[in-house]
């Protein structure tokens, strides 16, 4: 029997098994997928949200300013890629400026800090990029970036270590209430537990609507983006947004931590929870979308598109703790945007309401440090040198656009919750992320899995269940 | 017997003439289309004994390499190209392997050898 | 580390041509960093036949062209790196590189030959819509699988371009036992020789559907199909027109980048048209002493004209090495138009260069009976006509010192493409 089952491994999942580590507990997370981070935590805009944008009072608001705060210092313990690189909101001459104003004045009832209103000299000193139609911008220097994977893997990581257990390639089939616990069936094990945190993503719905009367209903609204290529990384310095509509926060342009450029995303509510496919009239509006308020894209340089699903949940709102028809059943539910920028805050929140309800104790021996796959570029020669002569896979480069080395992939392999898939090293270490799109790589990284794992080559998927890579040996399919 | 006519895509260079030979009692009694001598000859080879050259890989055992590339020495007949393919399925061969040598004679009665194009050292 | 006078980054049909020829006009100390585990490059996945006509007058399979190289830097006792990479040239020439017994190690060369080659444009280069499952592999990828490695990709094909890569995938995956289902090629013409239509598609019976392209990828786990539409004149697909093919691959063969990562961090100005190092007669670029050949200057259509080119680079370096930089009397600049994509060279010193350069260029579309002419300034001086100029087909004009001699006020030659 579990104290705690977290469904998901999301960046919510995740981020709440690594603040409930901090107590003496027996949790797990149960997660579909065949590793952390395969949802809507893989495919947004892994930008870290200053906070303006959500109702004051909201807990979107509250989560947000609370998450941006608290990510800095996490990105340290935990070892992730975070730059606070600042984000604008354009207005264009055709635009009500004023709303911008209304933007800053609920930034600040939200308590961001540092906004305030740029003209237009100011704005493109900044931005040269700007569309020459952009006059005047809110400026919000606490806005950030992230790595949404190896924040959602460190967080992962991080509740692993301290004691957590993660049941990967795992299906919640049932929940439901058993006397004085819960029982979930999965397709595989039955878990019971005393208390279930539903972070099921685009599924909460499903999973909460299993024990609650109190019946949600999420709607996957699909984003779609381009991702650039390095060269293109430094056309903006800036998270560069639009002013928000009912749609959403429109199309921001913005530089990765890594030094890409991304465009993005579209907002399409869909049906299927499974839609992650771009389409070609998304794609196209977004080259015609971010023209509005940054000019000459390099929109050529794209090296990959993708789709993620937000979570939205009709009210709007973030649904965040016990329902109130189902006692020790804990939603974090509808957590679109800001809900990357959120997590930290949420995993804090509903770790705290689950241990207050459970009466749990702080661990003492809990250890929220984390130390991230070792990026050896950041070293210098003789450093590497002495590196390389302790581990020569540290001196074998096998991603060559983003210069990743055996060594690297070794480490995400044999790390807690290590990869298992070409996608899984490619989220841990970059492998595969860069302008060829893992065509010089997959083959090498194949080759490792396969003798590290160790795995049959014909096992070795793209990201886990049925995606594998090979279908047999020459001349015997 | 009956007049007979064949279209085929000169290969020649990138204008590929679309060519029609014309054939009877399997003698070629014309070749139009073409534009050059090249077309010419190359139409009525292909009509009459069309040939290729089969490229292909085998398994190496003991190798530094897992595979070691092979070929038909000559050109076998069109007809013949899976056939090919399906006699050197299942072989393996032992390394060192060297450019040349020879990984099956005689294929499948062309009278033409598969010759290594790879040099496979020993692991 | 020992000192090198010449550093070759590349081992393939480039760096080897270039090597040689460098130690045959006289330089002892060269280098070649190769990073896979072999000399060879990409000829060593490249197992059909076809190579070499030009050179050795037979046709040879890719790892047999590259070992008639190899055989030749073996006995002249070149020095190589192998599973080494280069992470870094500086302007000055310093090569930094990387491997496992050697660490980082840095090599302050007198001359540098950029020989990397290319690379393939992935899928995300297309903003192709649709699912991103396992099975979407550049042609090249799969080859690698096949040949190298021995396995299969999948069993039921849809190849997306033309190029010769996808055509010869096309065969290799149907001599292997799987279904090639349909080639597709956005563009009206195949960039592709004709005997490999012929012999890699026709002769299975695989068609070839030009002016379509990919419009949709199903398959949340592994590929279950992919839609294919014709394209107007725009490119931009005819809705009505697309046909489902069910399959477990997409393979793509949708063009060749040069790989110029490293020329750019030297300072290597690069042309925005072929992608590769903006160069003069010489095969030189901006940079003093920094040389380029091969598909990492221009993507080439045969090995041949990559080895003829990479020996006059090797040529150059050695040349430069020996004698240092000759100082340009006079410039004169290659201007391509009307059909003619661009040149490499982009300019020439008369004064400076052999007595005869090749200039190498690729026409931007189909031209039936037209000719290639030169013009020095207004007055055309040379006129080549053909019946065909292709796309897929690396044409060139040999320009002949005396003739550039003989015009001291000569600014500009331009080629272009007129009708016959």
């Amino acid at each position: 029997m579990y104290d705690v089952a977290i469904i998901g491994a999301g960046v919510t999942g995740s981020a709440i098994a690594r603040y409930l580590s901090r107590y003496q507990v027996k949790a797990c997370v149960i997660e579909r997928e065949e590793d952390v981070c395969d949802g809507t935590s893989k495919a947004n805009s892994a930008i870290v949200h200053a906070g303006f944008d959500a109702h004051p009072g909201s807990l979107k608001a509250k989560m947000n300013v609370r998450g941006s705060e608290m990510m800095e210092d996490l990105s340290k313990e935990l070892d992730f890629p975070y730059d606070r690189n600042g984000s604008l909101v354009v207005a264009t001459k055709d635009q009500d400026a004023s709303l911008l104003d209304k933007l800053a004045e609920q930034g600040r009832e939200n308590g961001v800090k540092d906004i305030r209103i740029l003209d237009e000299k100011e704005l493109k000193e900044m931005e040269p990029n700007l569309a020459d139609d952009v006059v005047k911008a809110l400026y919000a220097p606490t806005g950030a970036i992230v790595c949404p994977f190896n924040l959602t893997i460190a967080l992962a990581e991080n509740a692993a270590d301290n004691g957590v257990e993660f049941f990967l390639n795992t299906t919640v089939e049932k929940v439901e209430r058993d006397g004085d616990h819960y029982r979930i069936e999965t397709d595989g094990k039955v878990i019971e537990a005393k208390a279930v945190v539903n972070a099921a993503g685009v599924y909460a719905d499903a999973i909460n609507n299993m024990v609650s009367a109190h019946k949600y209903h999420i709607i996957p609204r699909r984003g779609q983006y381009k991702l650039l290529d390095k060269t293109a990384g430094q056309h903006v310095r800036r998270t560069i947004f639009q002013l928000p509509s009912k749609m959403g926060k429109g199309v921001l342009v913005s530089p990765t931590v890594h030094g890409n450029l991304i465009v993005g995303p579209t907002a399409e509510d869909i049906d299927d929870k499974e839609g992650i496919n771009t389409t070609s009239e998304g794609l196209d509006s977004l080259s015609r979308t971010a023209a509005l308020s940054v000019k000459n894209v390099p929109l050529y340089e794209v090296i990959t598109s993708f789709a993620g699903l937000r979570a939205h949940e009709e009210g709007g709102d973030f649904v965040l703790g016990e329902a109130e028809d189902a006692p020790n059943f804990f939603n974090a539910l509808g957590i679109e945007s800001p809900g990357l920028s959120s997590a930290p805050a949420i995993g804090e929140y509903l770790s705290d309401l689950v241990a207050e309800k459970l009466g749990l104790e702080k661990n003492p021996n809990f250890n929220g440090k984390r130390k991230g796959i070792l990026d050896p570029s950041k070293l210098s020669m003789e450093e590497r040198n002495e590196l390389i002569k302790k581990n020569p896979a540290y001196g074998q480069i096998i991603c060559r656009c983003e210069m990743i080395t055996e060594g690297q992939i070794l480490d995400a392999i044999h790390r807690t919750l290590g990869a298992r898939s070409l996608d899984g090293v490619k989220r841990r270490t970059r492998a595969g992320m860069g302008r060829c799109q893992a065509g010089f790589c997959s083959p090498r990284t194949m080759e490792i899995l396969e003798r590290e794992v160790p795995m049959s080559a014909f096992d070795v998927t793209k990201t886990g269940g049925k995606s594998k890579l090979v279908i047999g040996y020459n001349k015997r399919v | 017997m009956a007049e007979e006519k064949k279209n085929l895509t000169c290969i020649c260079c990138p204008m590929g003439c679309q060519i029609t030979v014309t054939l009877k009692d399997g003698e070629v009694t014309d070749v139009t289309g073409n534009t050059c001598k090249r077309g010419d000859i190359y139409a009525r080879k292909e009509v009459t004994n069309p040939t290729r050259v089969v490229t292909s890989s085998v398994r190496v055992t003991g190798g530094e390499i897992p595979m070691v590339s092979v070929k038909t020495k000559e050109d076998i007949p069109k007809g013949k190209i899976f056939d090919c393919c399906r006699a050197i399925e299942d072989i393996e061969v032992p390394a060192p392997v060297k450019i040349g040598d020879v990984i099956l004679k005689d294929v499948c009665g062309t009278g033409v050898d598969i010759v290594a194009t790879k040099n496979v050292a020993a692991r | 580390m020992k000192n090198y006078d010449l550093v070759i980054v590349g081992g393939g049909p480039a760096g080897l041509a270039a090597a040689i020829s460098a130690r045959d006009n006289g330089i002892q100390d060269i280098l070649i960093i190769e990073r896979d585990d072999r000399l060879g490059g990409i000829l060593n996945q490249c197992i059909h036949n076809g190579f070499g006509l030009h050179t050795f007058k037979e046709e040879l399979t890719g790892p047999e062209y590259a070992q008639r190289y190899i055989d030749q830097v073996l006995e002249r006792g070149i020095d190589y790196k192998l599973n080494t990479m280069v992470m870094d040239i500086s302007p000055d020439k310093k090569v930094t590189a990387m491997n496992r017994e050697d660490g980082m190690f840095v090599i302050p060369a007198k001359a540098v030959i950029l020989a990397m080659g290319c690379r393939e444009r992935p899928r995300g280069a297309l903003n192709i819509p649709g699912y991103r499952p396992a099975g979407i592999y550049s042609a090249g990828t799969a080859q690698r699988l096949v040949n190298i490695e021995g396995y299969m990709p999948g069993k039921k094909v849809v190849i997306l371009g033309s190029g010769d890569i996808g055509l010869i995938m096309a065969r290799r995956m149907t001599l292997e036992g799987a279904e090639v289902k349909v080639v597709a090629e956005i563009m009206p013409y195949s960039g592709g020789l004709k005997r490999n239509i012929v012999q890699c598609l026709d002769d299975f019976g695989i068609p070839l559907k030009l002016s379509h392209t990919v419009v949709d990828i199903e398959g949340k786990e592994r590929v279950e199909a992919v839609t294919i539409a014709e394209v107007d004149d725009h490119m931009k697909p005819i809705p009505g027109t697309e046909e489902r093919y069910e399959c477990d691959t997409l393979l793509l063969s949708v063009g060749l980048l040069p790989e110029n990562e490293l020329s750019r961090q030297s300072g290597v100005e690069l042309s925005r048209v072929h992608k590769g190092p903006v160069v003069n007669d010489a095969l030189e670029t901006n940079v003093e002493g920094i040389f380029a050949c091969g598909n990492v200057l221009h993507v080439h259509d045969l090995v041949d004209f990559v080895s003829q080119e990479a020996s006059q680079a090797g040529k150059n370096a050695a040349a430069y090495i020996s004698h240092g930089e000759k100082k340009a009397k006079r410039v004169v600049k290659l201007n391509p138009v009307d059909g003619v994509r661009y040149t490499v060279p982009e300019f020439v010193r008369p004064e400076e260069m052999d007595d005869t350069v090749t200039v190498r260029f690729r026409v931007g579309a189909v031209y039936k009976n037209a000719a290639v002419c030169t013009y020095f300034g207004d007055k055309c001086v040379a006129r080549r006509k053909k019946q065909i100029f292709a796309p897929g087909e690396m044409e060139q004009v040999i320009l002949k010192k005396a003739d550039l001699l003989a015009d001291p006020d000569l600014k500009e030659i331009t080629l272009k493409i007129e009708e016959a």
